[in-house]
Parts: C-alpha cells; sequence; structure tokens
C-alpha cells in the first residue's frame, strides 16, 4: 500500500523512518511547507541556529559524537550558500551530513529568482552526491538514497534541493525499505592474500608502528575494540592523526601520541624509522607526511582505506588494502591468530628501546614559572580537572587546536571534534552545540582561540534558548596565534594583520546573551576559575588571557622530513627554506 | 625471501606492479565511463577533471541503454602512470559512475572518431581535394561549386592527416566528434 502525501510531509515522515532525532536550521521562504510540517508533529526536535554554516557544523559535531548523520535543513539562496563551508568541511573529513535546501519552485528555476542560486552546481564539488529533486513521486526515494550514500563506504555530506512546489505537490511515499540502493555498495572485505601478506611482515618486523587515522573511529566501535586487541597483542607502538585520536586510548602503553607538524617528537621518529608502516583509515594528509621523497624512507607500507583513490594518491605503498578497517582487522587478527600469534621479540624489545630514549625529549615540556598563564598550563589543567568526567571537546582551528590535541588525553573514539582536513576557524563552538543536543548531561567543552571563536559567535544566542551548557573555554593571545607563529618562522616577524586590537569584554558578552562569563588571567587563580566553569549549569564562556608570543611546538617545517623537527624556540633561525615557506 | 621485502606481481594494486610512480613518461589512456543517465553527471565527470587539475583530450557522451538510463562517456586522457591511476580511482568513486575501463591497457580496443571538413576552393585544388578523399575514404556530404563538405570515421591520427593534407587546398573548417572506442573480441 502506498502513502499519499505533500513532498514537506514527506521530508518530515522520510527523517522519522531513517531514525533521525534532531534537525539542525534555519527557516526561509524556500523550505515553508517543509518548516509547517515540522510544526504539527513532536518526534523530531528542530535546533534552530543565528546562522546556516553554524547548522552544518553543529550536525557534524552531532554526527562525531554520535556515529548517525547530522541532519540540516536550510532555505534556498544564501541559506545553500552559507552552508557550503561546512558541506566542505564534511566531506573532507567524511563525516556523514544529509543537508536540505529549499529551492524557488521548478517553473521558476534559471529566471534569476528571489533567494535562487544554482545550488546542486555551487554544492557539487563540495558533496559526496547530491541531488535536485523535480518530482514529489521520487522525493522519498532520493531523501532515502541520501542517507544510503552519506553513511555507507567512506562517509561524506550530501544535499538535497527541493524546490517549493515539489514540497506543496503531493505524490506517493517510498518506503525505506523499497528504495534501491544496491548500485552504491562500496567495498568493505580486504584481500585476504594482500592480508596475509602484511601478517607476515608483522611476524618479522623490527621496527613495526600503527599509524591510525579518523576511518577507524569512522569504521565504528568494532574497529577501535580490534585495534585495541590487535595492539595489546602485537605490543606495536601506535601513533594516530589530528582525526583518529581516541580509537586507541591514550593511558594505553602502546601510545605513542599524535604524529605530524606538530605531533610528538617520539610519534614523528617512530614513523620515520620504522621498517613496517600500518596505516589504518589515515591518508598520508601533508599534515602528515612532510617532505614526501624523505618519508618514512626505510619502511614497508601498507594501507588500508575503504576509498581506493586514497590508496597510491599521496604515498605509494607496498601492500595496498581497500576495505572497511573494521573488516580488515578482524581479518589480519584472524590469520595472524592462526599462524600463531608469531611477533619479532628481539627487535620489538629494540624498538622500545629506542623509543624510550625519544620519550626521554620530554617534547612536551613548558615552563609555567612567570606571571603570565601559558596556554599550555591552561590546558593541562583542564585535562586533569576534567579527567573524570563525561567529556566532549570540540575546537576552533589555530595554536590553541594542536595544544588541544597534545595536552588533553583521549581514552575513547567520537569525544573529539575538530576541522582536521578543511581548518575552519569557527567550528567548534556551532559543533560543541551539536554535540551537547547528543549527549544533553555530558561535559562538552569547546577549546578556542579568540579569533576563531568570533567567527561563530552569534551561536551563542542558541545556546542559550535551547539550555545547551556548552563551555567555550577560550585561548586570548589577542592574536591570530598560528598565522603569528608562521609570520615569526617565514616572513620576518612582521606580523601582517595578525592581532585583534578591538576585541569584545567576553564577559560582558557572555551576559548580554544571557549565559556566565568568566576571566582568568592568574595562574594560581585557574583551578578555581576552571572549576566555576565546569560546575556552572549553563553555556560559559571562560576568556582565559594567556601568553601572547608563545609558539606551537614541536613542529615539522613545511616542506622538511620527519627527523627534522623544531623542538623550541631555539632552534627556528632560519628553519624553514624558500622551498618550504611556498608551502601552506 | 623477507616478508619486509616485496616483489612485484604481488597483488593488483601494488605500488610495485605500477609503473615507476616517479617517472616523467605521460602517457595517453582512453576510458570508457559507464554512468546513470541523470542530469548533471557530466558535470561532475568533467568538475573532477578541471578540480583536480587533470586533462582531457577528447570526450564523447551519450546513452547508450535507454532502458538501463545508462550513458557511456568516452573520454581520452593524458598524464603520468600515477596520475591515471588516480583519475581511474577518483571517476570509481563518483556515486552514478558504474564502470571504469581503461581500455589502453584492458587489451586491444578500437578508436574511432567522425570528423567534418569544409574545403573550398576551384580548379587543380579542387580535383586534388575529390582525389585524396577518394583516398582516404571520406564520403562528400555536401557539395557547391565552390566548396565540398567531406565525411570521414577513422583514428585520431587518420583525421589528422587527412586534415594536413587538406589545409593547404582550402580547409576552412573542422567539426570533429572526440572518441568513440570499444574493447576488441568478444570480452
Amino acid at each position: 500500500m502506498t502513502k499519499s502525501m505533500t513532498g514537506a510531509k514527506m521530508v518530515v515522515e522520510a527523517l522519522r523512518d531513517q531514525g533521525v532525532e534532531v534537525v539542525f536550521g534555519y527557516p526561509g521562504g524556500a523550505v515553508l511547507p517543509i518548516y509547517d510540517e515540522i510544526f504539527q508533529q513532536n518526534e523530531i526536535r528542530h535546533i534552530l541556529v543565528r546562522h546556516e554554516q553554524a547548522a552544518v557544523h553543529a550536525a557534524e559535531g552531532y554526527a562525531r559524537s554520535t556515529g548517525k548523520p547530522g541532519v540540516v535543513l536550510v532555505t534556498s539562496g544564501p541559506g545553500a550558500t552559507n552552508a557550503v563551508t561546512g558541506l566542505t568541511d564534511a566531506l573532507l573529513d567524511s563525516i556523514p551530513i544529509v543537508v536540505l535546501t529549499g529551492q524557488v519552485p521548478t517553473f521558476m528555476i534559471g529566471t534569476d529568482g528571489f533567494q535562487e542560486a544554482d545550488t546542486v552546481g555551487i554544492t557539487r564539488p563540495c558533496t559526496k552526491h547530491n541531488w535536485l529533486v523535480k518530482e514529489t513521486d521520487r522525493l522519498a526515494e532520493t531523501l532515502h538514497q541520501a542517507f544510503h550514500v552519506a553513511t555507507t563506504g567512506r562517509p561524506g555530506p550530501v544535499l538535497i534541493d527541493i524546490p517549493k512546489d515539489v514540497q506543496f505537490a503531493t505524490g506517493d511515499y517510498t518506503d525505506p525499505r523499497k528504495t534501491k540502493t544496491e548500485h552504491y555498495q562500496p567495498q568493505v572485505k580486504g584481500d585476504i592474500e594482500v592480508i596475509t601478506r602484511l601478517v607476515e611482515a608483522m611476524e618479522i618486523a623490527e621496527r613495526p608502528v600503527f599509524y591510525t587515522g579518523g576511518g577507524v573511529i569512522n569504521s565504528g566501535d568494532a574497529a577501535t575494540q580490534l585495534l585495541r586487541e590487535l595492539v595489546e597483542a602485537t605490543g606495536f607502538p601506535v601513533t594516530s592523526t589530528l582525526m583518529g585520536l581516541g580509537a586507541y586510548p591514550a593511558s594505553g602503553k602502546s601510545w605513542l601520541g599524535m604524529l605530524g607538524m606538530h605531533g610528538l617528537y617520539e610519534a614523528n621518529l617512530a614513523m620515520h624509522g620504522c621498517d613496517l608502516m600500518i596505516n589504518l583509515g589515515a591518508r598520508f594528509d601533508d599534515r602528515i607526511t612532510g617532505r614526501i621523497a624523505d618519508f618514512s624512507p626505510n619502511s614497508l607500507k601498507a594501507h588500508v582505506d575503504i576509498d581506493p583513490s586514497s590508496i597510491n594518491k599521496v604515498v605509494h605503498v607496498e601492500l595496498p588494502i581497500v576495505g572497511d578497517v573494521a573488516h580488515v582487522l578482524e581479518d589480519m587478527l584472524r590469520v595472524w591468530k592462526s599462524r600463531g600469534r608469531k611477533v619479532n621479540k628481539e627487535g620489538l624489545a629494540k624498538w622500545w628501546k629506542q623509543i624510550e630514549e625519544w620519550k626521554k625529549v620530554d617534547c612536551l615540556s613548558f615552563d609555567q614559572s612567570g606571571k603570565t598563564i601559558k596556554p599550555q598550563h591552561a590546558l593541562a589543567r583542564l585535562e586533569a580537572l576534567t579527567k573524570g568526567h563525561d567529556r566532549y571537546i570540540t575546537t576552533e582551528v589555530g595554536q590553541h587546536q594542536m595544544w588541544a590535541a597534545q595536552y588533553l588525553n583521549f581514552e575513547d573514539p567520537n569525544r573529539w571534534m575538530t576541522s582536521g582536513g578543511l581548518g575552519t576557524m569557527g567550528y567548534g563552538f556551532p559543533a560543541s552545540i551539536g554535540v551537547q543536543m547528543a549527549h544533553p548531561d555530558a561535559l562538552v567543552i569547546n577549546v578556542a582561540g579568540e579569533a576563531s571563536w568570533l567567527m561563530n559567535m552569534q551561536e551563542m544566542g542558541t545556546a542559550v534558548q535551547f539550555r545547551l551548557p556548552v563551555k567555550q573555554f577560550i585561548l586570548n593571545n589577542e592574536r591570530l596565534g598560528m598565522v603569528r607563529q608562521w609570520q615569526e618562522l617565514l616572513h620576518g616577524e612582521r606580523y601582517s594583520h595578525s592581532w585583534s586590537e578591538a576585541l569584545p569584554d567576553f564577559v560582558k558578552l557572555a551576559e548580554a546573551f544571557g549565559a556566565k562569563g568568566i576571566q582568568c588571567s592568574d595562574p594560581a587563580d585557574l583551578d578555581d576559575a576552571i572549576m566555576e566553569m565546569i560546575n556552572y549549569d549553563g553555556p560559559v564562556i571562560f576568556d582565559c588571557l594567556v601568553e601572547k608570543h608563545e609558539n606551537c611546538f614541536p613542529m615539522i617545517p613545511s616542506g622538511a622530513p620527519h627527523n627534522e623537527m623544531l623542538l623550541g624556540d631555539a632552534s627556528t633561525q632560519d628553519a624553514i627554506g624558500a622551498k618550504g615557506a611556498v608551502l601552506v | 625471501m623477507s616478508a619486509l621485502k616485496l616483489k612485484k606481481g604481488l597483488s593488483k594494486h601494488s605500488a610495485y606492479d605500477l609503473k615507476d610512480p616517479n617517472a616523467e613518461v605521460i602517457e595517453s589512456h582512453t576510458l570508457a565511463v559507464i554512468v546513470d543517465n541523470e542530469a548533471g553527471v557530466l558535470a561532475r565527470v568533467i568538475g573532477l577533471f578541471s578540480g583536480r587539475g587533470y586533462n582531457i583530450e577528447s570526450l564523447t557522451v551519450a546513452e547508450v541503454d535507454h532502458q538501463g538510463h545508462l550513458s557511456r562517456i568516452t573520454v581520452v586522457t593524458r598524464g603520468t602512470p600515477s596520475v591515471i591511476e588516480q583519475i581511474k580511482a577518483q571517476l570509481g568513486r563518483i556515486v552514478p559512475v558504474h564502470e571504469v575501463h581503461d581500455l589502453t591497457v584492458e587489451g586491444p580496443s578500437v578508436e574511432r572518431e567522425l570528423a567534418l571538413f569544409k574545403v573550398t576552393g576551384q580548379g587543380d585544388k579542387r580535383i586534388e581535394a575529390l582525389r585524396l578523399a577518394e583516398i582516404f575514404r571520406a564520403n562528400v556530404v555536401d557539395s557547391t561549386l565552390e566548396s565540398f563538405v567531406f565525411e570521414m570515421t577513422g583514428t585520431p591520427q587518420k583525421i589528422d592527416a587527412f586534415a594536413e593534407l587538406m589545409r593547404p587546398l582550402g580547409l576552412v573548417e573542422v567539426a570533429r566528434t572526440g572518441v568513440a572506442a570499444l574493447s576488441r573480441g568478444g570480452a
């Protein structure tokens, strides 16, 4: 039996059938029929954001902290174009997002109508797939397919553009179980022959390392469990990209810390010196590899990725395995166990001894002796004081983001939301709203810089209206810290436009929105202030005034290999050559 | 032989089985891409090439299966071996793309292109143009007292050669369809 209903009702019906509980959105002329249907039901909650970009970031935060797709509803024209940054962010970080946009009625498309934009044209390169639905009869099926595409294979953002007349017209609703999805079914099982070759290499490797990425987390809880089991059983060291933090617990004995441009000394040197690199769901991003020609020169490399286009894109690998991380890990463990659970014990012991030597460098040490709060100290205290809590962290982009990755420890996946691939300033605050929606009782903290935070500060309205007690932990150095750092290292200390001269009073700003503001500038007051933030039942802006000229180390200068890391200010003289300077 | 030192022929995706990725040899490949015939699918394919900086030398598109709503895109592209591999992988992950075939490496194939040539002139040149057209098995599809339009199918090289010969004989305009290609044999 087919159900007949309007397109607008179909949207709500399809969302309900897909198990959607929350929609982040902003109404406008071209989506009014859908908003009318939302008004007449109670199952799906709608969170009114203050800017469409924030709606997408909130949906990303929701998606990454739950593993479920995030849903966004915005109007045509500016509503859709404002969503573009969020879509691109989700594409680069492989986050499942379904964005519904209104469109002018079909008979007006192409006439430059009011609030008309070529939404599918604009978003084609920044979505995994998108659709313009011109018939109401096709709408439900397209919505179900959109959820399938967003969540299957390598996850990503999808967009459905729905003209207003399609929303008003009546058509037949297609059940999700009757929707055709066979065509899009990416391969999840890895090639067992290559997996066996990898296991053979694992048995004799003297200096192996697991290099894990966001793909482990995207693959789901099974992947995390299997990774932990495999790491414990083999005793191989494990490092992770920014996106993969939490897949292996930071307290685990095999943990080396994050790798890459601002990764830990021991992690980067292990990558450089290993003889077997096992990449699980990471993509050899340029923040990770440094100079490709000198990237881990003496290792056999295996790469597990669900997206065949990731394989051999940047770094050529000897053992490519196309498949889902969980499926491949399961096969790896099975084959390794059936062959007698062998590892090169002697080699591994020597390797760990070497790693322990590197760890002694203590690359994250800092000196908190002065009267000013060091940003590293602020995060170390935040870590200490929030450790036992049910804690989720989001970040903006810049120095504070790297320090957060370095000084906060993640024991579980889906607890760390940050804009990795696109590096979107303004991501963290709306993302924290999305996370808090999904986890109402958790402690959700956005570690921010004051410049990034201002990019989406309008969301204070959302946080207060929906009583979302998100904590905005702003490391305020009155600078665009990372830009300033690069100008110091690369541009002769000419600080072109990298400071903020007219910052708001963040405490008053919080109060203006009806939230709580806390300012702290003295290291002696820091713990009490952080506790006050944690214990306050409501949104807080925490203005932490920190050292203005602190640089983020370790740092692999652009164009340099892993073993040419800068560890502190003393090592930065002429560290970046002309070739490195053209890189970002 | 240590498991950490691998040999060629290990698996079909292994880097050891690729040609030297650092080799700067530019190769021309003909790809056949089977896609759903839906709005915007060509824009997706072309957008991929422009967005990632790949070359398109020739492109033809038409629906080939009306009932199945499938179109065939034949694209001739140039790049280093690793770029060609990357192009195929990127094409493969576009949602409405069903199949990607590299006809250049998947065994022998036939490539054909159709071209129209307008040649104007009088006297000896006109006679010579007609004589050469006969040799090349080009058909006259339009004729006036001062002009011919020739139609020819063949490989792109043959069409290039004919155009070269017609140039001094009064060639004023050429229209080409781009390459259509199929693999040889029953497979």
